[in-house]
């Protein structure tokens, strides 16, 4: 047992570290640092910056411009990447569409969409749930028929986070009602501008216009537009969702969290004192990094396990990794909310201008938002029950 | 960076796995137990045999050089055993403090014996008033020539009840809590004003209570500097917590399994309540808390020989906070989930957490390491302790 990197380790560590910390825009970071909204162009324009080095899609095959990393080199990747508040690259692109396309996509395909879908040229949305499908995803009910070259698709996706950037959606529809819930399902490609399709915001508790319903009223897709077979779509959502293992605990970006708090801890008083000498939160934020630092070491233990665990077959410790990394950025948000104190309260978060300029410092505008906005993360994905619910099946056996 | 164990740990475990399914089932277990000594003298010998007892002794003194990792491997086991022999209180507590604070003439003398299984020590530390304040010692020690003579009484000496020899704490200068001034003598329980009373624990295991009324101590049976050896037994008491979340891990994974076996075969309603999601979901709560404590006793493992001491307490102190919550999580909820038949003492689970709760009370409970920790600033980022 040896915690230690080796000495190629961290040389690239000190390497994703400068790069991070030079070539993406401070003013972006410094958003991500403080929990702002990013517009789209910040979003695009960190990941042009990750993909002119290679970095944007390091879990991609080699030949798609993927890296061949080693576990440790891509935890230590993820980690430098988080701690430095540099925008996650577009999950929607390098997590989700983009290793379906690559492993199941025809070469058109691949040639298509790839390219532009590494480079942010393409800003996908992802059409899975439904108003009547959400942890019962099979049950999806959106229809796409064959007609000719053509599907026709009608109904409707919700929870569409950020439909409103987006150029093309990814979605899984209902091409044979008569199959088995599961059966019927196909994963197909659509040009977000086809007519037929409307995208209406829904506001979250956050005041945040994050997620949308996306409407689809007899909307022609070509049929080449189906990725792999049809009526295999719901394998290949399988292995959309099994992607990411270990970046989804959060653990680098739990950590800046962490080093923001203690800094906005010593500006904020109590009493005659900082808040930062209060002993009672100090040990609120201790028993938190407690958690982190033993989520933390589960994660490099999944890490280590990975250069030998067979393809296909994840480490239990890793199921737990969403579970515990949710509950802990959850509790941060808590925690910052409370170093605000009372300027948690002016609602700042608006799209027209109110309550400019800011109404306390600078770094209490988002602490509220972040804390309400921070419910979604133990929602998405598969809600923590979910979570719980596949563990117990896959790895208790009950 | 990786967690793997080389082919001498692996070989260690195997035979320590092994010694725990051949000789300590449940119902042998409970023979040892009806022991005059609560424990068997069989199996403290089989110990001997395995090299277990001089593990982490220099190879100089009869032992095998065994770190943290280890000891983490031996006492992981006697956790999944709940073994009852004096291992933890002779070679972690004892042992530690002969190699840190011994002479080589002391160790050359001792530790052979030790390794042997001819020595059982035991370390007289808590008192009354000290909880788990380390500085905390009233007892003192009196220079008289060159020998010293030691007045006080101490308090849950772990297994004092068999030990051959006292490693016992006194005061040889300064205020009652004052971190100078501490020394540490071996005492023979023999020897003249030395009374103890030994006792069972909720655990199963052994401890004493001791007073030591003019215990005239001899100048060699003084080790390390008579007014210096806080540092040392600080070191050792962060070396025992490590070996502490070992053991805890081991009882934890037992609880977890032993429920999670009952969940798949106790039929209600018609079905194995396994069945139910309620008790799904806890189960996954559980084996959440047992994968976290598992990682944060690896990491004290790694950390028990880092030279920095803050680094080593931060360490050691969150460690025992995970270790302190997981355990109460995992035994309450085995002791629930099981219903009635938990609650008896006919059955295993709650012998495991017994023992589980009585860890989280040696050597500083959660929230005491969680007052340590945050005052020490925390993991991450940056603070000023306070």
């Amino acid at each position: 047992m040896d915690l230690n990197f080796t000495a190629e380790e961290l040389a690239f560590r000190e390497e994703a570290r400068h790069f991070f910390r030079t070539e993406i825009p401070q003013s972006i970071r410094d958003k991500v640092a403080e929990g702002e909204r990013l517009t789209k162009d910040d979003m695009v324009t960190s990941q042009r910056t990750l993909n002119a080095r290679g970095w944007a899609t390091v879990n991609w095959p080699v030949a798609w411009g993927g890296q061949s990393w080693s576990p440790v080199q891509i935890y230590l990747y993820q980690d430098e990447m988080q701690q430095a508040n540099v925008p996650t690259p577009i999950g929607f692109n390098v997590t989700m569409v983009g290793p379906v396309i690559a492993q199941f996509g025809n070469d058109e395909q691949k040639q298509q969409f790839l390219p532009k879908t590494a480079n942010a040229e393409i800003f996908w949305c992802q059409g899975f749930s439904e108003p009547g499908a959400g942890s019962d995803l099979a049950s999806l009910r959106t229809r796409a028929e064959r007609k000719g070259d053509k599907y026709i698709i009608n109904g409707q996706k919700i929870w569409t986070t950020l439909a409103q950037y987006a150029d093309w959606i990814f979605c899984l529809v209902r091409t044979d009602p008569t199959a088995k819930k599961q059966e019927g399902i196909s994963f197909i490609l659509v040009d977000m501008k086809t007519p037929g399709i409307t995208v209406r915001p829904i506001v979250t508790i956050d005041g945040g216009r994050e997620v949308n319903e996306v409407f689809f009223d007899n909307v022609e897709v070509p049929a080449e537009n189906l990725v792999g077979q049809e009526n295999k779509g719901w394998d290949y959502a399988k292995f959309l969702l099994g992607n990411e293992r270990t970046g989804i605990a959060r653990v680098g970006a739990s950590k800046a969290k962490i080093a923001r708090i203690k800094e906005l801890a010593s500006l904020e008083r109590v009493g005659d004192q900082p808040m930062i000498d209060n002993p009672r939160f100090r040990e609120k934020l201790a028993a938190v990094e407690i958690e982190l630092k033993a989520l933390e070491m589960t994660q490099l233990r999944v890490v280590a396990d990975e250069r030998t665990r067979e393809k296909g077959r994840p480490n239990p410790a890793s199921s737990i990794l969403k579970l515990k990394g949710s509950q802990i950025q959850q509790q941060l948000t808590e925690l910052v909310m409370e170093v605000v104190g009372p300027y948690a309260l002016p609602y700042q978060r608006d799209f027209d201008g109110r309550n400019e300029p800011v109404i306390g410092p600078d770094y209490a505008t988002e602490a509220a938002p972040m804390y309400f906005n921070y419910r979604k993360v133990s929602i998405y994905g598969g809600s923590n029950e979910i979570q719980r619910n596949i563990i117990a099946k896959a790895i208790l056996g009950l | 960076m990786d967690f793997d164990l080389t082919d001498e740990q692996r070989l260690l475990k195997d035979s320590v796995d092994r010694l725990i399914a051949d000789q300590y089932q449940f119902e042998q277990r409970k023979k040892y137990l009806a022991q005059p000594d609560g424990w068997s003298r069989e199996a403290w010998q089989q110990f001997a045999e395995l090299g277990l007892l001089g593990l982490p002794f220099a190879e100089q003194f009869g032992g095998f050089g065994g770190g943290p990792v280890e000891t983490m491997i031996v006492m992981e086991a006697f956790g999944r055993g709940l073994v009852l022999e004096p291992y933890f209180a002779t070679v972690i507590l004892g042992g530690g403090l002969l190699r840190h604070a011994a002479t080589q003439a002391q160790q050359q003398a001792l530790i052979p014996e030790v390794a042997q299984g001819k020595l059982k020590l035991a370390f007289a530390h808590v008192e009354r008033q000290s909880r788990y304040d380390l500085a905390d010692v009233a007892t003192t020690a009196r220079r008289d020539g060159a020998a010293w003579v030691l007045d006080g009484a101490k308090s849950v000496v772990l297994h004092g009840d068999c030990a051959d020899r006292l490693l016992v704490t006194a005061r040889t200068a300064g205020d009652r809590r004052d971190r100078a001034g501490i020394g540490l003598f071996l005492v023979d329980p023999s020897a003249s004003g030395v009374t103890r009373r030994g006792y069972p624990t909720q655990d199963g295991l052994r401890a004493a209570e001791l007073t030591l009324s003019g215990v005239c101590v001899s100048a060699g049976d003084i080790l390390g500097d008579p007014g210096a050896a806080l540092p040392v037994i600080e070191h050792v008491a962060d070396e025992a917590i490590a070996a502490l979340c070992a053991e805890a891990v081991g009882t934890m994974q037992v609880m977890h399994e032993t429920t999670l076996e009952y969940l798949k075969t106790r039929q209600q309603f018609g079905r194995p309540i396994g069945q139910f999601q309620v008790l799904q979901h806890r189960s996954v709560d559980m084996l959440v808390a047992l994968e976290q404590a598992r990682s944060m006793a690896m990491f004290a493992a790694v950390m028990a020989a880092e030279e920095n001491a803050t680094e080593r307490r931060r360490a050691m102190a969150a460690a025992k906070v995970q270790i302190g919550r997981s355990g109460k999580h995992i035994g309450q909820e085995a002791i629930q989930l099981h219903g009635g038949i938990g609650m008896t003492m006919e059955y295993k689970v709650g012998h495991y957490f017994k023992r589980m709760t009585m860890i989280d009370m040696l050597f500083g409970d959660a929230d005491s390491h969680l007052a340590t920790l945050a005052r020490l600033g925390g993991l991450f980022g940056k603070t000023k302790a306070a």
